[in-house]
């Protein structure tokens, strides 16, 4: 369960507003797409979302409650660029959140626990199609793969809200396609909450259950900056979630 | 012909090319020894390459008439004993020091202005202090040391943790890590084979201080006996001491760059 309040949000940095007023009711599971110019705040909005960044003004609630000011394992990233962790293996990668979340004093599991850990990862590593790259570094595999293991390493700690910022874009076409059934897979295996930046108008209808593009709405050319950005389309794609939680009789 | 910056030589070649300066260096010593000899057969200041053997022999497998020791083994024992130790606990004292500069801002804030002051005394102008507050034992040698090399490893450390990318601490902390996860699971292991650099880096330094601290105040040490014989212009144990101390500092780094090829694969640069 995770639905998303944003309440008159504004950022605003010294004189410069990046954006004004957002306001937004996200429900559970929903997908939402997320496009604009580059420079309209995308992805500061993305940060106030994940806590790096906090709101000047309004505020951003998550099932009802504040967030919290920064990071946890609520929500989920993944980056453009792949920041996988360059000393550990794939397998490696997706253990450390288990190991993380499982030993708090050594973030390290022994025995019957990393037996049990290990084996929940290679299954994840499966679900992408990383089971032959168990044993390699990020730095011998190819974009794609490292961006599969990024997704996984995100949804292996099962958060309720993933953020994904143009998670694609550095990506070759006919891998990106790839990429795209993967996500919806993950999205509605997972039932999680997702908020997605794209550049990319075809793929953000194609995935999205509702596409929000960010633009301002009042321009000054004399004072570029007195004004933000804020949501001018918010549109709901009509389709039928498969894994929608079926609503009682 | 192709161009010269196109030229590769070949293995055998490499090699060869690589010994070449050290055959000619050690042909012109022995002309010039040779010259001087022939002029003054006991001239000191370039001895030959035999008469060297003789006190090499002298110092490694005769026992020293007074001590009963093989001197140049004692001496080695005594450098590197306390070379190792100021080394180790640089070593760890850097790696803590870098870890909380580097993930705690606050501590960052606390120690970083410190730590960029100290570095900046020079060591040997605290050694008269070491000596007084330490004693002319081991313990201000070994402090030496770690003075002329801490704060340059420290930094240079906390300087690689600042490098690492802040997605890759936002990224462990929605996978749930603490402070103290993300300092033993992220930034740690990723600090070690830099460590490793840091040592190679300082291990010149390190020798210098050492070889510094032993000439002031020792009873023994590689760097006591160069100082000691000098007053004998006995250059016949200098050369020797200084080609095996060179030899010792070579072994380290080679030793140090086999460690970090072996112990952290994925660090090192692919082929």
């Amino acid at each position: 369960m995770a639905t998303v309040s944003v309440r008159n949000v504004w950022k605003t940095y010294g004189p410069q507003v990046v954006l004004e007023n957002l306001r937004l009711e996200v429900a559970d599971r929903e997908f939402v797409t997320i496009v604009g110019a580059s420079g309209c705040g995308k992805s500061t909005f993305l940060r106030l979302l994940m806590g790096t960044e906090q709101p000047t003004r309004g505020s951003i609630l998550i099932d009802g409650k504040p967030i919290r000011p920064e990071p946890d394992p609520a929500r989920g990233i993944v980056y453009q660029r792949c920041f996988l962790y360059p000393h550990l293996t794939a397998l490696g990668n997706l253990v450390l959140g288990l190991e993380l979340k499982r030993s708090r004093l050594l973030g390290r599991l022994f025995g019957a626990k990393r037996r049990a850990a290990m084996q929940e990862a290679e299954r994840m590593l499966e679900e992408v199609g990383l089971a032959t790259a168990r044993d390699r570094y990020p730095s011998q595999l190819s974009g794609g793969m490292q961006q599969r293991l990024a997704i996984a390493q995100a949804v292996i700690c099962q958060p309720k809200i993933l953020l994904l910022d143009e998670p694609f874009s550095a990506l070759d076409p006919g891998i990106t396609a790839d990429m795209h059934v993967l996500v919806k897979r993950l999205w509605q295996e997972h039932g999680m909450t997702i908020f997605m930046v794209s550049h990319d108008i075809r793929e953000s209808f194609e995935l999205g259950t509702r596409i929000l593009t960010f633009d301002k709405v009042r321009n000054d050319p004399q004072a570029p900056e007195a004004y933000g950005a804020s949501i001018t389309y918010d549109i709901p794609l009509k389709r039928v979630r498969a894994t929608r939680a079926p609503v009682a009789a | 012909m192709r161009r010269l910056i196109n030229q590769r030589p070949g293995r055998g070649e490499r090699l060869a090319l690589g010994m070449l300066p050290f055959i000619v260096l050690l042909a012109l010593y022995v002309f010039a020894s040779q010259l001087r000899l022939a002029e003054n057969p006991d001239d000191k200041l370039l001895p030959s390459l035999s008469s060297m053997a003789e006190r090499v022999v002298d110092y490694a497998v005769t026992e020293d008439v007074r001590s009963g020791r093989r001197l140049l083994w004692s001496d080695t024992w005594a450098s590197v004993k306390r070379l190792g130790s100021a080394l180790a606990i640089s070593s760890v004292a850097a790696l803590v020091l870098a870890l909380a500069i580097g993930v705690v801002p606050r501590i960052r804030a606390l120690l970083s202005p410190l730590l960029a002051t100290v570095s900046m005394i020079p060591p040997l102008a605290v050694l008269p202090i070491l000596f007084i507050v330490l004693g002319l034992e081991e313990a201000a040698k070994i402090a030496l040391i770690v003075i002329g090399v801490l704060p340059a490893m420290a930094r240079s450390l906390a300087l690689h943790v600042a490098e690492l990318p802040e997605e890759q601490i936002v990224k462990a902390q929605t996978l749930g890590a603490s402070t103290w996860q993300v300092a033993l699971r992220v930034v740690l292991p990723q600090t070690l084979p830099r460590l490793i650099d840091a040592l190679r880096i300082s291990m010149g330094a390190a020798w210098l201080f050492l070889i510094a601290a032993e000439a002031i105040a020792s009873t023994e040490g590689l760097g006591y006996r160069i100082f000691l014989v000098r007053r004998f212009l006995a250059m016949d144990v200098i050369l020797p001491y200084v080609a095996w101390i060179t030899l010792l500092a070579v072994m380290a780094d080679v030793l140090l760059r086999r460690l970090r090829a072996a112990a952290f694969l994925w660090a090192e640069p692919p082929r």
